[in-house]
Formats: structure tokens, C-alpha cells, sequence
């Protein structure tokens, strides 16, 4: 956990520098506005989408392009992620309990993901995934960036990168890191057949961020920009726990939002592996879909093991033995994890050892 | 981008010139521009197009994926454009379809690291001429499944070879309205697998030389559940005597009975007619209630545990794991258990009990109180099988009362319908 919250502190300090930029208004004076578009064409290069200042490297958000982060995020590989959001004026999007937040016509969600170079105090760019809300549905659009970091390229079936770092904690890490092509992202992001965001629900929302214009919880953050409508009073909103702070959760709650965050996109009715019967919302409280004794039907391999979870015996369970492998047919997610998440590992190996009962003897 | 590339593939260039590319012996590992074409080409794919794959052997480390209406893939024939998956580094299938209207035919698809062919979710399916194979033989570390559809409606899959799977050859999960015609499985744990479906036509196919030629049945804990309505005629399960090599891994599969020709589990309404089903040596017709196959220990055991009685007591309110209204009539049913697979306790001890054979049909006559308790309330029907030996071996009743007689469950039932789908009128003359 000691490399995360390190390199979650580089992130913010790159936040931190951008938002005051902005504040200053160096190198963003000409204030381009965001290029809005809800239909076919996208632009090609992510520079025309006005998003960012036009400098190189930093993020620099234009006007409207809010930052957000989530308490709860998906494990890409270690890879740090920059998230913004930018809505059309005066559309403010609506509050909403479950899924994420109703977004208006036009809406772009952005995230950047980036990784440690070793001997450089910058991350190096790998790619800027866009979310936008089109007339006819979400349109999922991946711009690679280039090895000068000026600037990232739309691309439709990108090719793996080689990334190469060794993290603050001294642990050295090689791998392949492969880029959803445009029809993967419709594997984590559909349900039935409809492409959502995953990220920005509400309880995944609710949480402070620190601002250039101070610390503010991020749900009345967007309601005072305009942003969001329909907020409820601060105990009537939903809040996932932070999966590595245990002041922020019980060790049950960090590991369903763990679950809920890193493996419910598909396994949930209507997702893509809805049909295995297993449902990781964190709002699913009956354990029986959840995993637990529950042996697997008709999926991949599972290993010499019986059960999905099997209460207090963590190396007996076929969740940890699929989070614990890169192998292609093994390992789970099975997108976007080239490497194992060894703290998130290391969280549901807890939160099965902590689970009462038995299994019954596997057949 | 980073990745350095072998000097023969060049950048994206036409389908066609890579072929003569592969042809002059460039189709090392990774050709990434024909996978990345073929994809960028799926992708970008409108309903109604056509995307032809020249001869060749073409080599591919990630699944390639469909999720466009309307499109057709198609080689030049299965042993001619040969899709292959062997070291695969990414995604555990090798063609990933989700989409309507989907047709593929002519091609080959090799040694992926899971499953060959997926079809999720998909209405009017048809899979032509394709060969799904893993080219070692049979190997614990094969795909579980060959060709896969699952959660489709109106599906078709014809003149198709399976070959190896660690699972099943050809799988029909969780669909309705299916017909499997003259396609070939061999060489796999389960030849043909009829999982949760409704209204299927199963004829004139080929399962030998697996561990069990045909498995239908009805599994709890999944979305879609009370499949029915399964006919399966001129079939030919004959020699399905492959030891099972499914790694205990994959579940229950493992435990498959080595020698199994055709099991129905926890279903009703099938009719199966003018079949060869013939020298499977366990048994040649299994039909059985779930909590046969699944140890009665475990069942027990339950009660040891408020979690797992919840688990298990039922398993699944929705399911109901009686096998019921089974009709088999004027097969050739013949020289099954000769040779019982003793690798599996209850297996063992059926056999011993029976001299070290079992008979042609076995039935573990498990029915539901709520039928009444009159003979066969079951309503399993065997008429016109040759000299098929039968045997109800009272699992309920630990075999105290097995009957050997043909006589109670000589009776008929009403046949089941043909399946219709839009690729075809009418499955076949059908009926009767």
C-alpha cells in the first residue's frame, strides 16, 4: 500500500500544479473552449478536443474540465489514472442511488492512464480514453499518445506497450500492458447490449478532492459548478468504502467495494458475465450469488478447487486463485490486469479468512 | 508501438497480399497486422458485410471479437484458412461474438487458450463448416469448450467438427430454438453438451471417441433455467471411450463417467429416436436426477452449516432437478458397460453389485413425491431399443429394490414437435 498512496501523491501534485496553471491562467489565455461533439466524426487527435491546455506533459484541464477520482477505483495494472469530466452548460447531470450518475447529451468523461519511467520524476502518458455521451448511445474512444508525449492519437484496435518501472517500494515491474481494443471496452462497459459509464456512480463519487480552489466533497463540488442536480442531504447519499483505509470501511465493506469496483461491470445481471450466475454489486447481499460455495458452472479454469469463496480458507477459493494469475485463461479481470494486485489480493485474502460457515465436501 | 516487430510483417496491408505473405513462410508468431486488420475490420463492419479470409495458417496471441449485427466470416474452407491460437497471450477465447445475425463458415480455429468459438447473447446464429480443434489431442490443458454459443435464440450449427475440448466438442448453453446437424465431435471430455435450453433438434451428428458422446440437462445457479423440449434422432454415439482428461479444474465434467454414450439430467421432455448408441463402456444411456451426480455427502454435509444449508437446501428456488417425460424409441442400443469406468466410487460400486458390467440404460428411478406413487411416475418410456438391457437402480432406495424389468416403462409419449428457426423451415421430416 506504501507505493499506492506515494504515487497517488505524485498524482495529486501534478493535479495540484495544473489547477493552480489554470488558476494563473498561464498558457491557457486564449481559452479555446471544449470542442462538444454528440455525433460521428471524433476528432482524430485528442488535441482537438480542447480539453486540455495546449501545453505538452501536464494535464492541464480547460475551463469546465473538472478532475474527479473515485474511492474505490478499477486495478489497471498500477497504472496511475487522471479522471475529468466536462458537461455542456446548463445541463447539469442527475443524481441517481444506483449506477452512475444520469449524464446529459454531450457529456465527456476522460481518463488518462500513465506510468512510472524509471529515472524520470514524470509518469510517461500511455493513453486518454474518452467516454462521450453521442445522440444515439456512449461512445467509447481510445487516443494513444505519442512518444514525445505531445500527442495522443484516436486509434481503434491499439497495439500492448512494454512498461518497464520499479516502484517506490523498490518492487520491480515488466509486463505487457495491452490496450482495450474498441470492442473490449464494450466488454466491461455493456449491460445488455447498452454501453454505460462504470466509474462516476455516486457512492463511488462521494469523497473529498483536493481542489486548486480548496478541499470540497466531490457531489456538492459538481452540484455548485452546475454540474449535478437532484443531490440528496449528505446522509441520504451513498458512499463506497475506500478499499485500502480502514478508517474508511469494515474489512466486509472495502471487499464488496473492491468486488464491486474491480469485477461487478460484468459479473451482474446483463453484464458480460452475468450468465455465470455470480453478481459482485456491492448491493447484492444474497451470498449465494456472490461466490460464496458456489461452484462454478461452465467457465474457465479454476484450478484443483470446488468453490467460488470458500469461507475462512482463502488459498481454497477460486477467486483468489484467478486474481492471483496473469495466465490468459485463468486470470480475472480478465482485461486490462497484466500483472497481479497484490494489496487487492491481499484485502480479499483477509475478508475470506474473516468469513463464518463451511463449504459443503465438493463433488 | 513499442513492440519489436519480426521482418517479415509489414504494416497494415491487404488481407489477400498477407495471405501470400503467410504462403512464402512468414506466419511466425504474431503476424499482429493480420490480427490487427482482422479486427479493425470487425470493428468497423456494417450490417450486411461479408469479411473473406484467404488460405492460409494465421497466427493470433488475443481474442479477436465481433460485436457488429449482420456480419458474416468466412474462409475457404476448414482445413484451408486456419485461424490459430496457439500462444496466446491475451483473452482466453478465440472468436468473441455478440451480435445478432452472425454467420461464420469455412474456417478453422486452433489450440486458443479457452474456449474456440463464443457466441453471447446472439439471435440468428449460424455456424457453417467450422472446425474448432486443439491439435495435440486430448490434454488437460485445453479449452474447456470448442464451439459455444450461449443466452442465443435461433441457432444453427451444421457440417462442423470439434476436436479436443476439455469440456465439451459443441456446447448449447442457456438458448432456444437450436438445431445441431451432421457435425462431427471426437476426441473430447463431453462430445455434444445441452445445457438450460429449450426447443433443440440434435440429428444426424457424430459423437465418438470422447469420454461421453451427448450430455442434456439442466444445471442450477444460472440465469436462464427449465430447459425442455430436446429431441435428438439419427445420431450415431457410438465408442465414446476416451479417458476423461478434464482437470478437476473444470468442475463436474471431471467427473464424467469415461465410456458415457448419452446422459439426460434433471430435464423433461426429450425424445430420442432411430439413434445408434452403441459400445460406450460405462453405460450407454444415463438418466438421472441432480442429486445423483452430485455427492450425496455434500448434501449432507450441508446440515452442518446454516451457510451452505441456504446453498444447498434447495440450491437454487428456481430449479427443479427431476428428469421426466423421456421418450426413447427405435434406436439401436447395444454393447454398452461392458467395461465400467471404476475411477468413480459410485460407478464402483453399481458395477460391483452387477458383476463388473452395467447394463445399456440406467436409470436411477429418483422422481418426485408429488407425482404419486404409482409405477414410472417419472413417465420414462423405452420402446423398440433391439435388446437394450435396462436397469433402475433405486438410488433413492439404496438399491434395494432395482428393477431389471422393461416392462413398467414400456409405454410411448406423444412426440415432441420439430424446431423451427428462420435458417431453416422445419429442422426435418421429424414427427413420426
Amino acid at each position: 500500500m506504501i507505493p499506492r498512496s506515494a504515487r497517488r501523491g505524485v498524482a495529486r501534485l501534478a493535479l495540484f500544479c495544473a489547477g493552480v496553471v489554470a488558476v494563473v491562467g498561464c498558457g491557457c489565455s486564449s481559452q479555446r473552449t471544449v470542442n462538444a461533439r454528440v455525433e460521428e466524426p471524433f476528432p482524430k487527435k485528442l488535441s482537438d478536443w480542447h480539453l486540455f491546455a495546449a501545453t505538452s506533459r501536464a494535464l492541464q484541464p480547460n475551463t469546465g474540465v473538472v478532475p474527479y477520482d473515485l474511492n474505490t477505483p478499477l486495478f489497471s495494472d498500477y497504472a496511475s489514472k487522471y479522471r475529468f469530466v466536462w458537461m455542456p452548460p446548463g445541463t447539469p447531470a442527475q443524481f441517481r442511488d444506483e449506477g452512475a450518475l444520469e449524464f446529459p447529451l454531450g457529456t465527456i468523461l476522460i481518463k488518462t492512464f500513465a506510468f512510472p519511467v524509471d529515472g524520470r520524476a514524470t509518469e510517461r502518458l500511455v493513453e486518454t480514453r474518452l467516454l462521450v455521451r453521442t445522440k444515439s448511445e456512449w461512445k467509447p474512444l481510445s487516443y494513444i499518445w505519442n512518444d514525445a508525449q505531445t500527442e495522443a492519437s484516436l486509434e481503434t484496435v491499439p497495439d500492448p506497450v512494454k512498461i518497464k518501472f520499479t516502484s517506490l517500494s523498490g518492487k520491480r515491474h515488466e509486463f505487457t500492458y495491452v490496450i482495450p481494443n474498441a470492442n473490449e471496452c464494450h466488454e466491461c462497459h455493456d449491460n445488455q447490449k447498452v454501453l454505460l459509464p462504470i466509474g462516476p456512480k455516486a457512492r463511488n463519487l462521494n469523497k473529498n478532492y483536493a481542489y486548486s480552489t480548496g478541499t470540497e466533497n466531490q457531489l456538492e463540488h459538481f452540484a455548485r459548478l452546475g454540474y449535478l442536480e437532484g443531490l440528496p442531504a449528505p446522509a441520504a447519499r451513498p458512499r463506497a468504502a475506500k478499499w485500502d483505509d480502514p478508517q474508511m470501511g469494515s474489512l466486509d465493506e472495502r471487499a464488496r467495494a473492491y468486488l464491486d469496483s474491480n469485477c461487478a461491470h460484468c459479473h451482474q445481471p446483463g453484464g458480460q458475465a452475468g450468465y455465470t450466475g455470480v453478481d459482485f454489486r456491492s448491493t447484492q447481499r444474497e451470498i449465494t450469488q456472490q461466490g460464496l460455495c458456489k461452484s462454478p458452472n461452465s467457465a474457465g479454469a479454476v484450478g484443483a478447487l470446488s468453490f467460488d469463496i470458500v469461507p475462512g480458507h482463502p488459498d481454497d477459493s477460486i477467486l483468489i486463485y484467478r486474481l492471483e494469475s496473469t495466465a490468459p485463461k485463468v486470470s480475472m479481470p480478465a482485461l486490462s490486469r497484466d500483472v497481479v494486485h497484490e494489496e487487492g489480493v491481499q484485502l480479499l485474502r483477509e475478508w475470506i479468512a474473516s468469513l463464518p460457515g463451511r463449504c459443503p465436501a465438493s463433488p | 508501438m513499442k513492440r519489436t516487430r519480426p521482418w517479415c510483417t509489414l504494416l497494415l496491408i491487404p488481407l489477400g497480399l498477407l495471405a501470400l505473405l503467410a504462403a512464402a513462410g512468414c506466419n511466425k508468431p504474431a503476424a499482429p497486422d493480420f490480427q490487427k486488420t482482422l479486427q479493425e475490420r470487425l470493428i468497423n463492419s456494417k450490417p450486411g458485410d461479408a469479411i473473406d479470409l484467404p488460405e492460409g495458417k494465421f497466427h493470433f496471441d488475443r481474442t479477436i471479437s465481433l460485436t457488429v449485427n449482420g456480419v458474416t466470416l468466412r474462409g475457404k474452407g476448414m482445413d484451408k484458412t486456419i485461424l490459430s491460437f496457439a500462444g496466446q497471450t491475451t483473452g482466453a477465447q478465440g472468436v468473441l461474438v455478440k451480435a445478432d445475425e452472425f454467420l461464420i463458415q469455412d474456417l478453422a480455429i486452433e489450440d486458443t487458450a479457452g474456449d474456440a468459438l463464443t457466441i453471447q447473447g446472439g439471435g440468428n446464429i449460424t455456424v457453417r463448416r467450422v472446425r474448432v480443434e486443439w491439435t495435440r489431442g486430448p490434454n488437460e490443458g485445453n479449452g474447456p469448450y470448442g464451439i459455444y454459443p450461449v443466452e442465443c435464440k435461433n441457432l444453427l450449427v451444421e457440417d462442423s467438427i470439434a476436436r479436443g475440448a476439455a469440456d465439451a466438442g459443441i456446447y448449447v448453453g442457456q438458448s432456444e430454438n437450436v438445431v445441431l446437424r451432421r457435425n462431427r465431435v471426437e476426441n473430447n471430455v463431453d462430445g455434444f453438451e445441452i445445457e438450460n435450453s429449450e426447443n433443440v433438434d440434435a440429428y444426424e451428428n457424430i459423437a465418438t471417441h470422447n469420454t461421453g458422446g451427448m450430455g442434456v440437462f439442466n444445471l442450477p445457479n444460472l440465469p436462464r433455467q427449465g430447459g425442455k423440449h430436446v429431441r435428438v434422432y439419427n445420431n450415431q454415439l457410438v465408442d465414446n471411450n476416451t479417458p476423461n482428461f478434464a482437470p478437476k479444474s473444470l468442475g463436474p465434467i471431471h467427473s464424467l463417467p469415461t465410456g458415457t454414450g448419452m446422459y439426460i439430467l434433471a430435464i423433461r421432455d426429450v425424445e430420442v429416436f432411430n439413434n445408434k448408441i452403441q459400445n460406450n463402456n460405462t453405460v450407454n444411456v444415463y438418466i438421472v436426477h441432480y442429486k445423483t451426480v452430485v455427492d450425496d455427502e455434500a448434501l449432507r454435509d450441508t446440515a452442518a452449516s446454516p451457510i451452505t444449508q441456504q446453498i444447498f437446501a434447495p440450491v437454487d428456488k428456481r430449479y427443479y432437478p427431476f428428469v421426466q417425460d423421456i421418450y426413447f424409441h427405435n434406436n439401436e442400443i447395444s454393447g454398452g458397460g461392458k467395461s465400467p469406468d471404476n475411477r468413480l466410487p459410485g460407478v464402483k460400486a453399481l458395477s460391483d453389485a452387477l458383476g463388473g458390467k452395467l447394463p445399456d440404460f440406467l436409470y436411477d428411478g429418483m422422481v418426485d413425491p408429488k407425482w404419486g406413487h404409482k409405477p414410472n411416475s417419472g413417465q420414462i418410456c423405452l420402446q423398440k431399443n433391439g435388446a437394450a438391457a435396462f436397469l433402475n437402480f433405486d438410488a433413492a432406495g439404496q438399491m434395494k429394490h432395482p428393477v431389471h424389468d422393461l416392462k413398467p416403462y414400456s409405454c410411448s409419449l406423444a412426440p415432441l414437435a420439430p424446431v423451427a428457426i428462420p435458417q431453416i423451415a422445419v429442422s426435418a421430416p421429424g414427427g413420426k
